[in-house]
């Protein structure tokens, strides 16, 4: 055998190794763009780097997460009301902590409540208008954006001493941040294999009609996806505000695009039932890395913008294939 | 009239074409000359449509020549060729964009209409189209299909393939055109195609209602699992020898399978019971354990009350349905109604009964194994590894995968909406012998299938026209001229 | 009341939805400001509606072949940028600007069709290209427009308020396109039944590259107008055009499915939707609220338009 035909054979078979593994292109990114941030930045901070990119991609992750369920449960679904779910959420997880450390966890059962009635509220418009999720849930953020401001404006309440040294500790040199994303997003896995919800999540995303005659309950199953979703922007925004030293309204507003982002770029097929739980870490540590390499070789917002709308069309295409709709 | 010395227009020798394990023609000849109206008729998976997807250029054979005016020619006959020539097919799926007037859809499919009043045009030509077949018809050009009915859309839908335009009309392929018509536009049409062909144009007919094709064809071309068995005059033939020609030979027994020893309907407690409002008033129902047979031509209804029960034991408010119990469903569209194409085929089996290996919250995996392993021991899957894509598997074990989900489930009630289509011979023998066994275990079998033999198979056949239940049959009674004779029965209108 | 009747009676309660609105908000607005009943109370009250409603056209072509555009905001906002930035100093290079966005508008069609891609990824990617370019050409707020441009924009029509003359020719240019022409039938019709348009023969990527190139070019008209108005730009200038042009060309009647759209209701739309704005500051809503009631009068267009289709459907 000629070695064209050797290395040939030896590419289709990677081809075949990496088409059942979505998430990897999004890691193997993840660890290139590391180096290469490394190497722009001529060693320095390696270490500090890695820190935080897992402290900063925590917060991705854990919204993302609920992103990925959304996206997951059928073509056209997407929720938008993430930045206002986290506004909100952030906002009341301070008002109920009040500075106290036995409030901590009142707060963020508090802050998860919130997000999840967003996600009520959600999902009824979307049954109710009758129009497509993503209008909806934009329509919906308005709205939520508007409590948000009302509850949060001029809010100077800082989070409990607790709270924000939480932020900042580590366990074996891991951010506790990026250990309790890590765990949220074991329980997210174990719920898509092994339970009925996540099963369903998955076959009403590839075939509703399927599912129906299956016997799912394909409208139960999209409400608990999109529940979960601003559940989780709940979490993330008690988390923010913790770390941020309070509540700001905006501080959301960068996820609106960027959790659609990593679920693309993560692997997650967009017509839906087939998240990719891996490929949501590797996304966030690239977009994070991304940012880092791009700013240390001097490049502006714009031109990170630019990259990233370009990424995501890139791998939508080449995710693809070519056919009739 | 066919004039004596008239001229071949369509030749077609020994077409074969098969998808997959099902071979839909089986080498047939076939020719229509210049001014004759053939009508076309036969059983489900006759081959109709096949045929009819290879003379438009739809589908292009796997051997076979096409002979169209005399010219050669089977690798560049296609849609554009076939149109070009003069070709044209009216279809039972409609092809007008419901958002547009009718003068708007007159333009898309003619684009030659070009010019500041392209609307007018396309307008007065489309009228003028309806105006010759269906006079009276009470449509203007400028109204929107979607506020029509679907029997206007259909004279719509004739009246535009009638039309003159940049290209030739030759021959005109109709498949089924009567089926949304009322009786006056169904006359009308078949005035109009009788007049069409005296002058000298061709038309092929495909049609279940064989008053039709008595009408106005001059001849009538049989066709039985893919092969033309009979090609007679209208004038040499008669109704009744042409129900006989569609079945079986007389000289294959009808059956030859094992015959299900269920209890009689009188001694099991009924589970289904729909009524029908309709003209037959015939009240349709099932017992336990029972295998109750739905049958007639494709498309006449019977996936629909399939669907029916289904939403109904779902929980659906649906005042003629009664239903005592859980159902399952095995899809019998794979694509749409069945598979989960992304899954592996542990888990497209095991999706229908989840919750039988959940122990406390979540799923037990080595259970849902090892269920998943027995059912390919009994189904006699076909696979290196359950954790294989669905897709690596024939369409044949893919079926079977749908029996497994639907037979692991606890469910009372198994709907069957014609799920052996296009399987092999091996596989249907296994699950055959399946659904004897559950029947036997007390499982109701609702199975809709366009296959006559597999009717044996059921207690009870209800026979469907036109969406209607027409006539029911045990299995003592069950021969397939009596089917046919039901199918292809004229309902009053 | 018998079928028939209430079957028209409904379609006409369809079409007049947009124009009553639009009726009832302008009694709404001048019973609470009197003196905006005027030359140039309208054309303070109506100014912004202008670009608006050519990135609602923009938008409604896009809705009639059935997909989205979630990147006609940045779009905009971006031509405003180039306008800002490039028109004035190098009027060359930016029209090789303005044309290599169509280019890329029409690229994204063409992809979307053939590679059978959800348009809402794509727009929302495209969202993003669009807004890091306009950030690269503005990192701060700012640019001057060309006088040309600002004076045009500035200029005193004769009889009617120039939003009204905006109006009528965006109303009039849409319907011509999108309901009289060929074109327009053809990309309903893509919209409606695209296998049926395809099985006659049309290429269905040339046809959808078509269309979303037409919604650039609107993009660029509605984009130049902007900048021509407020003089300076800035990449987030028009990032509400987004949603704001959907419900509007929604609220003209248009759907999100099946190629029914609309040109006179969806600028009909625009229009109710910048007046919708403006009577939210006649209120003396809280600031707090305002940002709220956006997001309510939108589900109170889209909650009437879904009550009224279900009324349609059971006619």
């Amino acid at each position: 055998m000629s070695t064209l035909t050797k290395s040939l054979s030896g590419v289709t078979s990677l081809q075949r190794w990496g088409a059942g593994r979505p998430w990897l292109g999004s890691c193997v990114a993840a660890v290139l763009a590391w180096a290469a941030t490394v190497f722009t930045g001529q060693g320095h901070g390696s270490g500090d780097l890695l820190t935080a990119a897992l402290t900063f991609s925590a917060f991705t992750v854990l919204v993302s997460l609920g992103q990925m369920l959304v996206i997951s449960v059928g073509p056209g679904n997407a929720d938008l009301s993430i930045p206002s779910s986290i506004a909100l959420s952030g906002a009341v997880a301070m008002i109920v902590m009040n500075g106290n450390n036995t409030m901590i966890v009142p707060g963020i059962l508090a802050a998860v409540l919130v997000g999840a009635t967003v996600g009520v509220f959600n999902f009824g418009l979307i049954r109710v208008l009758n129009i497509p999720p993503i209008i909806a849930t934009l329509a919906g953020s308005l709205i939520v954006m508007s409590v948000a401001i009302y509850v949060g404006r001029g809010l100077k309440i800082k989070p409990p001493p607790l709270f924000s040294d939480f932020m900042a500790m580590r366990l074996l040199g891991v951010p506790l941040l990026a250990v309790v994303a890590l765990v949220v997003t074991g329980g997210i896995a174990v719920m898509l294999e092994r339970t009925v919800l996540g099963r369903s999540i998955e076959a009403v995303g590839q075939n509703d009609r399927a599912a129906r005659l299956a016997g799912l309950r394909v409208e139960v199953t999209r409400f608990w996806a999109y529940v979960i979703c601003a559940g989780l922007a709940g979490l993330t925004g008690a988390l923010i505000a913790g770390f941020a030293g309070g509540n700001s309204l905006d501080q959301g507003q960068e996820y609106l695009l960027l959790t659609i982002a990593v679920v693309v770029i993560g692997g997650t097929a967009v017509s839906g039932g087939a998240p990719s739980v891996p490929g949501i870490w590797g996304a966030a540590m690239f977009m994070f890395l991304l940012v880092a390499m791009l700013n240390a070789a001097g490049a502006g917002p714009g031109l990170r913008t630019l990259l990233t709308g370009l990424i995501i069309i890139a791998v939508i295409v080449a995710a693809s294939s070519p056919g009739k709709r | 009239m066919i004039n004596s010395i008239s001229e071949i227009l369509f030749e077609v020798r020994d077409a074969a074409k098969a998808f997959g394990a099902v071979q839909a023609l089986r080498g047939v000849d076939f020719q229509i000359t210049r001014g004759e109206c053939i009508g076309l008729v036969g059983h489900n998976g006759a081959g109709k449509s096949t045929l009819m997807n290879v003379l438009s250029g739809t589908l292009t054979p796997d051997r076979g020549e096409l002979h169209f005016a005399g010219r050669a020619g089977r690798s560049d006959w296609g849609v554009r060729e076939a149109q070009r020539l003069g070709v044209r097919s009216v279809y039972q799926e409609l092809s007008l964009c419901a958002n547009l007037s009718l003068a708007e859809n007159m333009r898309i499919a003619q684009p030659q209409l070009k010019g500041w009043n392209w609307r007018v045009n396309a307008g007065s030509q489309l009228e003028a189209s309806l105006d010759r077949i269906f006079p009276g018809h009470g449509l203007r050009a400028d109204q929107v299909v979607a506020d029509l009915s679907i029997g206007k859309r259909q004279l719509v839908e004739i009246a535009r393939a009638f039309t003159p335009g940049a290209q030739p009309l030759e021959l005109m392929i109709l498949d089924e055109p009567t089926s949304s018509l009322d009786s006056h536009a169904a006359g009308q049409l078949l005035a109009y195609i009788r007049e069409f062909v005296a002058h000298g144009k061709s038309c092929i007919l495909i049609s279940h209602k064989l008053r039709e094709i008595f009408n106005v064809a001059d001849r009538v071309v049989v066709m039985r699992d893919g092969q033309v068995v009979e090609s007679v005059r209208t004038d040499q033939t008669s109704r009744d020898r042409l129900v006989a020609a569609m079945g079986q030979d007389e000289q294959t027994t009808g059956f030859s399978g094992e015959a299900s020893t269920t209890a009689g309907p009188q001694k099991a407690p009924l589970v289904v019971k729909v009524s029908s409002p309709t003209r037959t008033r015939m009240e349709m129902n099932a017992g336990a354990g029972e295998v109750i047979g739905l049958a007639g031509l494709a498309g006449h209804g019977q996936t629909g009350l399939l669907l029916r029960l289904q939403a109904a034991s779902a929980g659906a408010a649906d005042s003629a349905v009664w239903i005592d119990g859980a159902t399952s469903f095995v899809a019998g569209d794979r694509q749409t109604d069945g598979v989960f194409g992304l899954w592996s085929i542990a888990r497209n089996m095991s999706v229908g009964c989840l919750s039988q290996f959940r122990r406390g919250l979540l799923i037990d995996l080595k259970k849902e194994r090892d269920g998943a392993e027995q059912w390919r021991q009994r189904l006699g899957l076909v696979t290196p590894g359950l954790d294989l894509p669905i897709f690596s598997l024939s369409g044949g074990n893919q079926q079977k995968v749908l029996f497994a989900r639907a037979l692991g489930s606890t469910a009372p009630i198994v709907l069957m909406d014609d799920p052996m289509r296009g399987v092999d011979v091996g596989t249907k023998h296994d699950v055959y012998a399946l659904i004897a066994d559950e029947a036997r275990r007390g499982r109701t079998f609702i199975w809709y299938t366009t296959e006559f033999d597999e009717l044996f198979h059921c207690d009870r056949v209800y026979v469907f026209n036109n969406g209607e239940v027409v006539g029911e049959l045990s299995r003592a009674e069950l021969n397939e001229e009596r089917v046919l004779n039901m199918s292809f029965e004229e309902i009053a209108a | 009341m018998s079928p028939v009747l209430a079957k028209r009676g409904v379609h006409m309660l369809h079409t007049l939805l947009p124009a009553m609105a639009l009726t009832l908000l302008l009694g709404a607005v001048f019973w609470r400001q009197p003196r905006a009943m005027s030359y140039f109370g309208i054309n303070l009250l109506l100014d912004l509606a202008i670009p608006l409603m050519f990135a609602t056209l923009a938008q409604m072509m896009i809705l009639a072949v059935s997909d989205l555009d979630l990147s006609i905001g940045p779009f905009v906002s971006l031509v405003a940028s180039i306008g800002a930035t490039l028109l004035p100093t190098r009027p060359a290079l930016a029209t090789l600007a303005l044309a290599a966005a169509v280019a890329a508008y029409a690229l994204a069609g063409a992809v979307i069709e053939s590679r059978r891609l959800p348009s809402i990824v794509v727009t929302l990617g495209l969202s993003f290209v669009w807004l890091g370019c306009a950030v690269l050409l503005l990192p701060t707020p700012g640019g001057l427009a060309p006088g040309w441009l600002s004076s045009a924009m500035a200029y005193r029509t004769p009889w009617l308020p120039m939003p009204i003359w905006m109006a009528l020719v965006a109303a009039v240019l849409g319907h011509a396109l999108i309901t009289r022409s060929a074109f327009g039938t053809l990309v309903r019709g893509l919209g409606g039944n695209p296998a049926a348009v395809a099985r006659v023969g049309w290429s269905l990527v040339r046809v959808r590259a078509g269309v979303y190139a037409l919604a650039g070019v609107f993009g660029i008209i509605a984009g130049l107008m902007l900048v021509g108005q407020t003089t300076s730009a800035d990449p987030n200038i028009a990032s509400r055009y987004t949603l704001v042009s959907i419900a509007a060309v929604i609220l003209g009647g248009g759907k999100f499915v099946g190629g029914y759209v609309s040109p006179v209701g969806a600028v009909i739309g625009a229009l109710t939707m910048t007046l919708a704005a403006s009577f939210l500051t006649f209120l003396d809503i809280a600031p707090d609220w305002q940002v709220g009631m956006q997001g309510l009068i939108l589900i109170v267009v889209l909650g009437l338009r879904a009550a009224i289709d279900r009324l349609e459907r059971i006619a």
